[in-house]
């Protein structure tokens, strides 16, 4: 089956260094993060540790900070970084002329994963 | 016995090729065609333009007058003739049929085809603002562009470029030399972001504004003005206009596929073709710009000579080099403004294996990174020094193993592979002589600085502090720290510790040294004071954007992607992730209408709970981000402000009721904590910072355990400092004793100024009190009479900047991206469950 993308709108919504949530009604929140390199990475808006928004950490490099207790999470893997251990899901995400797309199974199918 | 043949008809029929697009791709396929096989197609080129190939990526050294056209020409007239091609220049196809195998043209010629190869390249890309089809908004295209802009410039005048990507940069260079007035509008806060990181962006925007151009990042364009008919001018967003005699709109480009997709042939964002540039037409290819080989669109000049080679062997069945096929292209770029070397390849976005190597050098502008990945270079960035660039993008394409050469890779080629010694920077500094200078800002030499270390400097610190060598900007630290190892070995003592992992400086120094230097802005700082990660990490972020704010007030812009969450979103976050809001209640007092504003916006917003702190004011637990902005308009409305109880900064002022009350009070401590609220409520400080009147030596109001407290007597005020309630509680150090309430606010403000420019980020009160000493407190502020004066006008001076209530702007819809969702995704089926 072919893949089906998500249209979220301009790249010029979320700046560098900011990240954007995307609830999912009957799944969860998703965090679109854009670092100051400018990379999109999309993961589901939980700290694996005790479910802080991701989306509001400090971005640096490719991680995150989280806000509650300052987990350091890779924004391109999900993984907690500096000894810590857990995982976050990602959502694949592509750029195309300007514009995020999430490939929809992800965003929809995360519950049942 | 056969008559003889004719040669003619000796020749076997050949085949015919039209090519659509007379630029470098479609004429380097025909080149990579004829040299494999000479004899087999009639060739028919198609090109838009009324004239030759030229070199379009050399467009720019026309517009700045280094090059003429006769110099960028790839294929004249002659080659044309010489290899038998028909060149139909100035007349375009419009169709393409693919049942009768036949392109039609503008002019109605139809040129039947045996393979057709679609090189159309891409299509400026024209942002959908009012006002684009002005006479004098133009893009940077092709030959006829160029023009146009001459003759602009030839008037003088301003000139806008949208766009600070590559080509609007190069744009603006060339408007710039021939003396046009340029601004150059940047959507994104970084130039060139796609190839340069944070760090590089801002270098670049710093010479270019020093050449004079302006330079407006973080600009969005909502119209282009006409004046009379032409444009006039561009307005932004912001409301900003730019006086415009010419636009030049460069923001990007997208392949040209409108032939393609009427033509039947299956394209996305360019047209699908596979490794041998084949469409879905196995009779049509396609080159170049317009194609989308593997999920990739390439718009530079690299990738086209590589397609250009595999369509060749596949049409022609004759490999030159025994490839099989393309498989994509690895990138790299150069800016092409002269004097200012920028190079980036590759990914430099960094993952979990991968690891940085970061050089600056900030007495020469160079910023160098490296990003490797198991030992192999995957991405690079180079800004003022290129010169290793070719040999890093080399090393990056054959992805070879660096481990060797890792210590000495980031100094360039030479270094690197000067082999043994040279490649092990210990070894290299051994066998400097004693009078090479270690540290040039303050001519420190070799011999010098093993000499302060052999008299006792056994760390970094200590060696700074002795013989200033890397005391300045820090580029020798490496250097230093190797001679610690090579006269001390094991007995090297790690000093102070340093502000985080990304620099080698404490906070003492940063903060100095942004003074001394006059830095101010965190890329700036990191440049100058050569931060070893390319935009730092979670810690020194927040503490870098405090110090700017604390020693440039009113002129440092507050950088709130460097602000931990509530600060950004001047809220607490709770551990489900909603968010807690506390109003500002001056003193500890409120009024009948605050409390019905409060109560109203419990029950409308649905908040969980409303608890009274110890600071006396009220807190309303458990509101949504997205509901904040509207929390705020309505105890806006009821005159109430930001009680900043989500920040480094003052938080409360905690009151007794004094003597307008009280039978024991001594002075009216209400009213000198709302004076003290007053005068210093919105002041960012080192970390949260309380205070607390009590009106007699009872203590109501603990004032013994605050940062900065006031216990009221017969006689006066007797001021304390220094107090903390947390984990290790602390009673207060009384700092002196005043006999008005306009020496305790003057005093208070003095006190709260010299922590603000003293302490580290996150150091409370009372652990900066412990580590300076009382005493050192009492001297700065008393030994010099008209030393408390001074800090109190400096933190007047900072406070007028700083009593903006932020809840008041974010009501009115300042920075909305930071309370909305970007939509909300309804599963299909979800909204009838």
């Amino acid at each position: 089956m072919e893949a089906t993308w998500l249209d979220l709108g301009p790249i010029t919504q979320i700046e560098p260094g900011m990240a954007a949530t995307l609830p999912v009604i009957g799944g969860e929140e998703i965090a679109v993060f854009h670092t100051m390199r400018g990379e999109f990475y999309a993961l589901v808006n939980k700290c694996p540790h005790r479910q802080g928004p991701l989306s509001q950490g400090i971005v640096h490099g490719d991680s995150v900070t989280c806000p509650l207790h300052n987990w350091r999470i890779s924004l391109k893997s999900g993984k907690a970084l500096g000894g810590d251990e857990g995982c976050v899901p990602t959502i694949p995400l592509k750029i195309d002329c300007g514009r995020i797309y999430l490939l929809r199974e992800s965003v929809v199918g995360q519950k049942a994963a | 016995m056969n008559a003889p043949m004719t040669f003619d008809s000796a020749r076997p029929a050949r085949e015919k090729l039209v090519v659509i697009g007379n630029g470098m791709a479609g004429c380097r396929a025909v080149e990579e065609i004829l040299e494999r096989d000479r004899e087999r197609f009639d060739v028919v080129i198609f090109g838009a333009e009324p004239r030759v190939n030229y070199n379009r990526i050399m467009l720019s050294p026309i517009l700045a007058g280094e090059k003429t056209f006769d110099e960028i020409v790839l294929n004249t007239a002659e080659w044309y003739a010489e290899n038998d091609i028909e060149l139909v220049s100035g007349d375009p196809v419009d169709h393409i049929d693919r049942e009768r195998k036949t392109v039609v043209s503008r002019s109605g010629r139809v040129e039947p085809y045996d393979k057709l190869l679609i090189a159309t390249g891409s299509d400026p890309f024209i942002i959908p603002v009012p006002g684009r089809d002005l006479p004098g908004v133009v893009t940077f295209r092709d030959l006829d562009d160029v023009d146009k802009m001459l003759a602009a410039a030839a008037q003088g005048g301003n000139a806008v470029v949208i766009g600070g990507g590559l080509l609007g940069l190069e744009a603006a260079h060339g408007l710039s030399l021939r003396g046009m007035n340029v601004t150059v509008i940047h959507l994104m806060p970084t130039l060139m972001e796609r190839q340069l990181d944070e760090a590089a962006g801002w270098l670049l925007k710093q010479e270019l504004e020093r050449r004079g151009q302006t330079i407006l990042t973080g600009a969005d364009t909502e119209e282009i003005i006409g004046k009379d008919g032409h444009v006039g001018a561009v307005r932004l967003k912001d409301g900003r206009e730019i006086p415009a005699d010419i636009v030049v709109m460069a923001v990007g480009i997208r392949p040209a596929t409108m032939l393609a997709k009427t033509g039947g042939l299956e394209c996305e964002r360019g047209i699908l073709v596979d490794d041998h540039m084949v469409t879905s037409d196995p009779d049509v290819l396609a080159v170049g710009e317009c194609v989308q080989h593997r999920g990739q669109c390439y718009g530079l000049v690299a990738p086209l000579w590589e397609m250009c080679r595999a369509l060749a062997d596949h049409l022609t069945e004759r490999k030159l080099d025994g490839s099989s096929g393309y498989a994509g292209s690895v990138t790299s770029t150069k800016l092409k403004v002269s004097g200012i070397d920028v190079f980036s390849a590759g990914d430099f976005s960094g993952g979990d294996e991968s690891e940085d190597i970061v050089m600056r050098d900030a007495a020469r502008g160079v910023y160098k990174r490296l990003v490797l990945k198991e030992n192999r270079i995957v991405g690079a960035v180079l800004y003022g020094d290129t010169a290793d660039g070719n040999w890093y993008f080399d090393l990056l394409r054959k992805e070879e193993d660096v481990a060797d050469m890792r210590e000495g890779l980031i100094f360039g080629q030479a270094f690197a592979l000067g082999g043994g010694a040279l490649a092990d920077p210990n070894a290299a500094i051994a066998a400097l002589s004693d009078d090479a200078e270690i540290c040039g800002c303050n001519g420190v030499s070799k011999g010098k600085v093993v000499q302060c270390i052999l008299g006792g400097a056994a760390s970094l610190d200590a060696v700074r502090s002795t013989c200033k060598a890397s005391a300045s900007c820090g580029s020798c630290t490496g250097l230093v720290e190797s001679l610690l190892t090579l006269t001390l070995g094991d007995e090297v003592q790690t000093g102070a510790s340093t502000m985080c992992k990304c620099t080698s400086f404490g906070h003492d120094d940063v903060r100095r040294l942004i003074l001394e230097k006059e830095l101010k802005a965190i890329p700036q700082v990191m440049q100058e004071l050569h931060w070893t990660t390319p935009d730092g990490c979670a810690s020194c972020r927040p503490a870098l954007n405090y110090y700017l704010l604390c020693a440039w007030p009113g002129e440092y812009e507050d950088d709130q992607k460097s602000r931990f969450v509530n600060e950004r979103l001047h809220a607490n976050i709770q551990k489900d992730g909603t968010y807690s809001v506390v109003p500002r209640m001056w003193g500890g007092l409120t009024t009948p209408q605050e409390l019905r504003a409060i109560a109203d916006v419990v029950e409308k917003f649905d908040a969980r709970m409303v608890k009274v702190t110890g600071g006396q004011r009220l807190d309303i637990f458990g509101v949504r981000k997205e509901d904040l902005p509207a929390v705020w308009a309505d105890l806006g409305a009821a005159g109430m402000v930001s009680g900043h109880a989500y920040g480094k900064s003052l938080r409360t002022v905690k009151t007794c009721v004094g003597s307008e009350w009280c039978r024991f009070g001594t002075q009216d401590s209400t009213g000198l904590g709302v004076k003290l609220e007053q005068m210093s409520w919105g002041s960012w400080m080192p970390h949260k910072f309380k205070m607390a009147v009590s009106g007699c030596p009872r203590n109501c109001a603990e004032a013994t355990i605050k940062d900065f407290g006031v216990v009221c007597v017969d006689s006066g005020y007797e001021l304390h400092i220094g107090g903390n309630g947390g984990i290790k509680v602390r009673a207060t150090d009384l700092l002196c004793k005043v006999a008005t309430e306009e020496e305790a606010l003057e005093t208070c403000a003095a006190f709260i100024q010299l922590y603000r420019e003293d302490a580290h980020y996150l150091e409370r009160t009372a652990p900066w009190l412990e580590r300076k000493g009382l005493e050192w407190i009492k001297a700065r502020m008393f030994d010099d009479p008209d030393a408390v004066r001074r800090l109190a006008a400096r933190f007047r001076h900072s406070q007028q900047f700083m009593q903006d209530d932020p809840w008041a702007k974010r009501a009115a819809g300042e920075r909305r991206d930071l309370h909305s969702h970007l939509a909300t995704v309804v599963p299909a089926g979800m909204e009838y469950a």
